[in-house]
């Protein structure tokens, strides 16, 4: 019997499944949102976390150390690291598009069956952010992609091709939703991992780009 | 003659309507809230804003939008202000939005004396529409022009009396590159010290970019935006 998890345990479950694919040592950049939480499931001390708001050496805070000038990419409030520095927002996208960033961490709206994500626009709705998430996708070594498998109405967001537009023609290196973990290589998704209670049936029922086993 | 300045209003006097500024920071974070409040008081419109956002709702750069001052918005993300897609929406304001590393890049540029550069972000996506492209050594890249202004107002946390800068943590990140990037650069900062209480090595903007220095009297603090 599959145990249902609320979406607050089903974002942590992925962040952990994401932790677990960090080696040390490497400079992680988090996205927003699910990708934040792989922070508390890093069990390694050479992992430094870079935040495109121009600091390298991120760690959590305490509630009374916060510093309304000291935040990350989603303006929460952080702590800074031994070892830290701060610098400028083109010092900082030169790291990230210049390939000195081993990973990066995103959420996507939509993945295709290549590997290319779309998260950063809507169609039909106004286009108002993109961020760091173009320079991401272009310059970080390795990307991995969180996102839920499946939109509210059942169907499935890992698709044969995006329909919203795409934010990089950049294949990401693997993608993790709540049920499953996906490799990408050669522009080919590999199954290599379902999450705990998940059955392959349901992963091919709910997947609509092709993938193999 | 001195670059400091008491009266806020008469620093802003070189800000003429129909002009291109640069405003630093990051949401509020780093943002100056002492000369964009400033700016709120001057019978100025037509501007064509660049920062990274159009501040929050009703706060920073988000009062200049809801006095209709701002023509056109040039960031990378302006989804942290609700207000602002309701101006797009009804045509009352332009948009355009660069990646956060092509903004800064560009703004690096305008200060450095180039006119643009090739970059691989946004290769193949919707933002790419317009540009030139252009392979090199096999890699395709696009063309971003870079930025330039008429004046650029940023925050830092020291200033000396010459207009060498020093800044605090997160709120540095768009600041120095503006501070380059414009015929008119004010500075608002916490402290003025006198020269030669910087120390030479940790300086970040030196003095040769800055014109008009100001003292805070907005800032963030935990509680939100507070007078001192």
């Amino acid at each position: 019997m599959t145990v249902q998890l609320n979406k607050s345990e089903m974002q942590h479950a992925i962040a952990e499944r994401v932790a677990q694919e960090l080696e040390g040592p490497c400079i992680v950049n988090l996205g927003i949102g699910i990708p934040t939480l792989v922070a508390e499931y890093m069990t390694e001390d050479n992992i430094y976390l870079h935040t495109e708001n121009g600091l390298l050496g991120v760690t959590d805070v305490d509630d009374e150390a916060i510093d309304p000038n000291l935040v990350n990419a989603g303006k929460m409030p952080v702590g800074e690291a031994v070892g830290a520095s701060f610098f400028n927002s083109s010092d900082s996208f030169a790291m990230i598009r210049g390939g000195h960033v081993d990973v990066a961490i995103l959420g996507a709206l939509q993945t295709d069956e290549n590997g290319v994500i779309a998260n950063w626009a809507v169609p039909g709705k106004n286009i108002m952010g993109v961020g760091g998430a173009m320079d991401l996708l272009v310059g970080a070594k390795k990307v991995f992609v969180t996102m839920s498998h499946t939109s509210k109405d059942g169907s499935s967001k890992l698709l044969k091709k995006c329909t919203y537009p795409i934010t990089s023609t950049r294949q990401v290196d693997m993608i993790f939703t709540e049920l499953a973990v996906f490799k990408v290589t050669d522009g080919q998704l590999k199954l290599v991992d379902l999450m705990p209670g998940v059955t392959i049936e349901e992963v091919r029922e709910k997947t609509e780009a092709a993938f193999t086993e | 003659m001195s670059k400091i300045q008491q009266d806020i209003t008469q620093a802003l006097d070189c800000i003429k309507s129909g002009d291109t500024v640069l405003v630093g920071g990051f949401g509020l974070i780093g943002a100056p809230l002492t000369l964009i409040d400033g700016l709120t008081e001057r019978d100025v419109n037509e501007l064509t804003i660049v920062s990274n956002n159009l501040g929050e709702s009703g706060k920073g750069l988000g009062i200049l939008l809801n006095q209709n001052k701002i023509k056109k918005g040039i960031g990378s993300y302006f989804t942290s202000n609700r207000d602002v897609g309701d101006k797009y929406q009804n045509g009352e304001i332009e948009l355009e939005l660069l990646p956060q590393g092509t903004l800064a890049e560009s703004l690096r540029a305008g200060g450095a004396g180039l006119g643009g550069y090739y970059t691989t972000t946004g290769v193949g996506t919707d933002l790419a529409i317009g540009k030139e492209e252009r392979e090199i050594d096999g890699i395709s890249y696009i063309l971003e022009k870079a930025i330039r202004a008429d004046v650029a107002l940023i925050r830092a946390h020291k200033a000396d009396t010459l207009g060498n800068l020093v800044y605090y943590k997160t709120a540095r990140n768009f600041n120095p590159l503006m501070a380059t990037a414009a015929k008119t650069v004010i500075v608002e900062v916490d402290e003025i010290v006198e020269a030669g209480e910087l120390n030479p090595e940790e300086v970040v903007t030196p003095f040769i970019y800055i014109d008009t220095i100001v003292k805070a009297q907005q800032v963030l603090t935990k509680e939100g935006v507070v007078t001192v």
